[in-house]
């Protein structure tokens, strides 16, 4: 019995010790110098240092990095603690969380879809109520504060944009060729023709993505519809009252079915199309010689270059998808993610406002690969000249529109929105129509 | 009495210990601020010392009771915490996800609404499940037929041969590797590349003999079955290792008695060893076949269900994590679960040897 009581005793003891280990460590970092951690633009007034606010994302490895070096600014100036959780899973075990009653107590949402989910369950605050709408209208443009009005509250600020409307290209063989930056549809698809009597083939697209394998096709498809019709049927589409299965949305795939189905336009054709995943699919860009001369892709996907032969502005270029109806004008498709508060305290109330000026994101953006959709930030922070082209393209929209399938309900958006459009790509047999009306039946309604 | 109070004042203050501890330990390892080399060590000491000291510390305290109720006691207290982790981790959980299946509840959205059938109704009304129930079967009659033969064929072979060892080994081997890690395996053995080099190697087979390259995994229905040889490949090595000792077991003298009755070595193998060893064969089959109706870590990994490889465990993880149906996911769970429930049955019958 005494060597049972001594093992115990010899437990307790690690443990004990190695709690206390912890202990000392937090003590050393509360133990600030005197700083006066009232006067910021985010607390009111209040000293509120020695708190904790956390927030759970998407992001991870040198995203989080970054994302915690631009939150370094507020936890100097308030001495609030900022613990950033960043997970691969985010999409599952934000919801887990909110069910178990365990939220973070912000949550960064890379996709708005989830956030109707979590407002129809009272898991997402509204921050009109925090700080007025007159002062959201002031650091963002209409647009965005529209986006953010989910389930009929203001369900959080952005924080980071995405411009999807982007053909990245090969600048050497542009230049050696004499290519011109289409400025039209046709002229686009003349220049693809032209390629390919040259020798080259034009696209190389990848949509596999394992569990969300699809979603390049839809940004294509989205794309497009915002260049065929006008937004508002781009929005009835969104909300459900215009089906897959009509002619506006079959004429947008055929559009892109042109393309991607011209077996000498496309690397690798359907084959490569479907099994390619969609980080390895500008790499035939970035070889010399190249495989291919044009992949349209986010902004994000410069983060997907390989290190060598890809240097954007010396070996990579970039144009805006051009329109194809003038009447529509230049739309921009994007995305972004939005940080939604779900729990309330004085400290998390000081993060939000922080959140919602360009400042909270200027350590990010200049380092490079970052578009701001803050109204307050300055031009001047965009490291590289590409940054500062995709902020303009951002500016120069006649129309922006977020993801669709962002926007639509899950069972849609990432479920069978993917799911038929890869079969469709997949199957040179697939209907149109019934792949279409698939879709459309699993609208939850 | 005093000394036998006292003593029970330290078996009690032992086990309040332990539990302490664990509460303890529990808060450090789930502070995100905790430095993780030494939350790793916390829960190897707590988790492994922990449960033990616990078992220890109630034995102690039972240790204290007079011997009757001791002796009555005793199993209960041993078998009492694995009861308790059991109820949290399996019996709660299969009861909610029951519950669940009648109702409309997205996680996340709120509490689950209208009661009724429509999650039930819905999963037969969907063509995708069908595919999946198909692709399922598939799974179902060419996994355990082909690993338990093979196994069975390597089982009396290798019986005979000198590096019997080596041999087991090198088909043992893949046991080893996880689902997920033989999934991204054979993705390399599958995989087609844009442009360039094949890398994949049956493709680099394909074009050094001059043909071109091959995208595998979208080839329906063939690719179902490129996907079965994996599984294949991991559980041919179980089984082989079961049966062979199963076939070790049959005794010298039978043998010897069919092969002076005139008997050949097949003939033998069938009317003898298989005849012998059928228990342990539907002991292998039923396991295998069990973890063929869970089959959802390779077709996640390498299609996720894409190109018609669906089945019904990945469909339901994608319609209760990625598509947030947990309603829906759940009614699925039920139907597996109530697939499974015959064959645990017959396995666990099996198991019992009165």
């Amino acid at each position: 019995m005494n060597t049972t009581l001594r093992t115990l005793a010899l437990l307790s003891a690690i443990v004990i010790v190695a709690i206390g280990c912890q202990r000392t460590d937090e003590g050393s970092r509360t133990a600030a110098p005197d700083v006066d951690y009232t006067d910021n633009p985010y607390t009111d007034g209040a000293d509120l240092s020695g708190t904790t606010v956390n927030i759970f994302g998407a992001f991870v490895d040198v995203d989080a990095e970054r994302f915690e070096k631009s939150m370094l600014p507020f936890e100097e100036a308030t001495g609030i603690d900022i613990v950033y959780e960043g997970s691969g899973d985010f999409e599952t075990l934000i919801r887990v969380r909110a069910d178990g009653g365990d939220p973070p107590d912000i949550a960064a949402f890379p996709q708005p879809g989830i956030v109707a989910d979590l407002v129809a369950g009272d898991n997402v605050l509204d921050i009109a109520d925090w700080f007025g709408m007159e002062y959201l209208r002031q650091q963002y443009n209409d647009a965005w504060i529209d986006l953010a009005q989910i389930g009929g509250i203001q369900a959080g600020v952005w924080y980071r944009a995405s411009v999807k409307s982007l053909v990245w290209y090969n600048l050497s063989v542009f230049e050696a060729e004499g290519y011109e930056i289409p400025e039209t549809w046709d002229a686009l698809l003349a220049l693809s023709d032209r390629m390919v009597a040259d020798g080259y083939v034009p696209w190389t697209i990848g949509i596999e993505s394992s569990g969300a394998t699809g979603w390049t096709a839809t940004d294509w498809i989205e794309d497009i519809m915002l260049r065929l019709h006008p937004p508002e049927v781009y929005d009835r589409w969104v909300t459900g009252d215009l089906p897959f299965n009509s002619p506006e949305v079959r004429e947008a795939v055929t559009v892109m079915a042109d393309i991607w189905f011209n077996e000498d336009h496309v690397l690798g054709g359907r084959q490569g199309i479907v099994l390619t995943p969609f980080g390895d699919a500008p790499t035939p860009l970035t070889v010399d010689p190249p495989a291919a001369l044009m992949h349209r892709q986010a902004s994000f996907i410069a983060g997907f270059f390989p290190e060598e032969g890809a240097e954007v502005g010396r070996t990579i270029g970039f144009f805006y998808l051009p329109p194809i109806d003038p009447a529509q004008g230049r739309p921009v498709l994007g995305a972004g993610d939005l940080f939604g508060p779900m729990r309330d305290r004085p400290e998390v109330r000081a993060v939000m406002r922080y959140l919602s000026t360009g400042e909270s994101t200027r350590a990010w953006l200049e380092s490079g690969g970052f578009v701001s959709p803050h109204n307050d930030t300055s031009p001047d922070w965009y490291p590289t000249v590409t940054d500062r082209g995709i902020a303009q393209i951002l500016q120069g929209a006649t129309t922006f529109r977020f993801d669709a399938s962002d926007l639509m309900p899950g069972a849609v958006g990432a479920g069978t929105f993917w799911t038929e459009i890869t079969d469709y790509v997949n199957d040179p047999d697939a209907d149109l129509g019934e792949k279409l009306a698939i879709i459309d039946a699993s609208w939850p309604r | 009495m005093g000394d036998r109070g006292r003593r029970l004042l330290i078996a009690a203050g032992a086990l309040l210990g332990v539990v302490l501890l664990f509460a303890g330990s529990f808060r450090f390892m789930t502070d995100p601020d905790s430095p993780r080399p030494l939350v790793a060590l916390v829960a190897l000491i707590v988790g492994v010392g922990g449960v033990w000291a616990f078992f220890l510390a109630l034995d102690l305290l039972v240790a204290q009771l007079p011997i009757r109720t001791r002796d009555n006691l005793r199993p209960y207290v041993f078998v009492l915490p694995a009861l308790v982790v059991l109820g949290i981790y399996i019996i709660y959980p299969t009861v909610y996800t029951l519950y669940v299946s009648f109702f409309d509840y997205n996680l996340g959205a709120g509490a689950p609404q209208n009661f009724g059938l429509q999650n039930y109704v819905r999963a037969f009304s969907d063509p995708q499940l069908f595919l999946a129930f198909r692709n399922n079967l598939l799974w179902l009659i060419f996994v355990p037929l082909f690993s338990v033969s093979i196994g069975l064929v390597l089982a009396v072979t290798t019986d005979r041969i000198e590096w019997e060892r080596a041999a087991k080994s090198l088909v043992f081997l893949p046991m080893a590797i996880s689902f997920v890690g033989a999934a991204v395996i054979w993705r390399f053995v599958y995989y087609f590349s844009l442009f360039g080099e094949q890398i994949g190697l049956l493709n680099a087979i394909v074009v050094a003999f001059g043909g071109n390259p091959v995208g595998w995994l979208r080839i329906e229905p063939w690719n179902n079955l490129f996907l079965i040889v994996i599984m294949i490949w991991l559980q041919t090595g179980f089984a082989m290792v079961i049966l062979s000792s199963a076939v070790k077991g049959v005794p010298g003298s039978l043998l010897e008695a069919a092969r002076i009755d005139g008997a050949g070595e097949i003939r033998i193998f069938f009317r003898v060893i298989v005849p012998y060893i059928g228990g342990t064969i539907l002991t292998v089959t039923t396991t295998i076949v069990i973890l063929v109706l869970k089959v959802f870590d390779i077709v996640f990994v390498m299609t996720s269900g894409r190109f018609n490889t669906d089945v019904i465990a990945n469909r339901m993880y994608s319609m209760m994590f990625r598509t947030g149906q947990s309603g829906q996911g759940a009614a699925l769970a039920v139907l597996l679960l109530i697939a499974v429930i015959p064959i645990m049955i017959r396995n666990i019958r099996n198991l019992d040897p009165a």
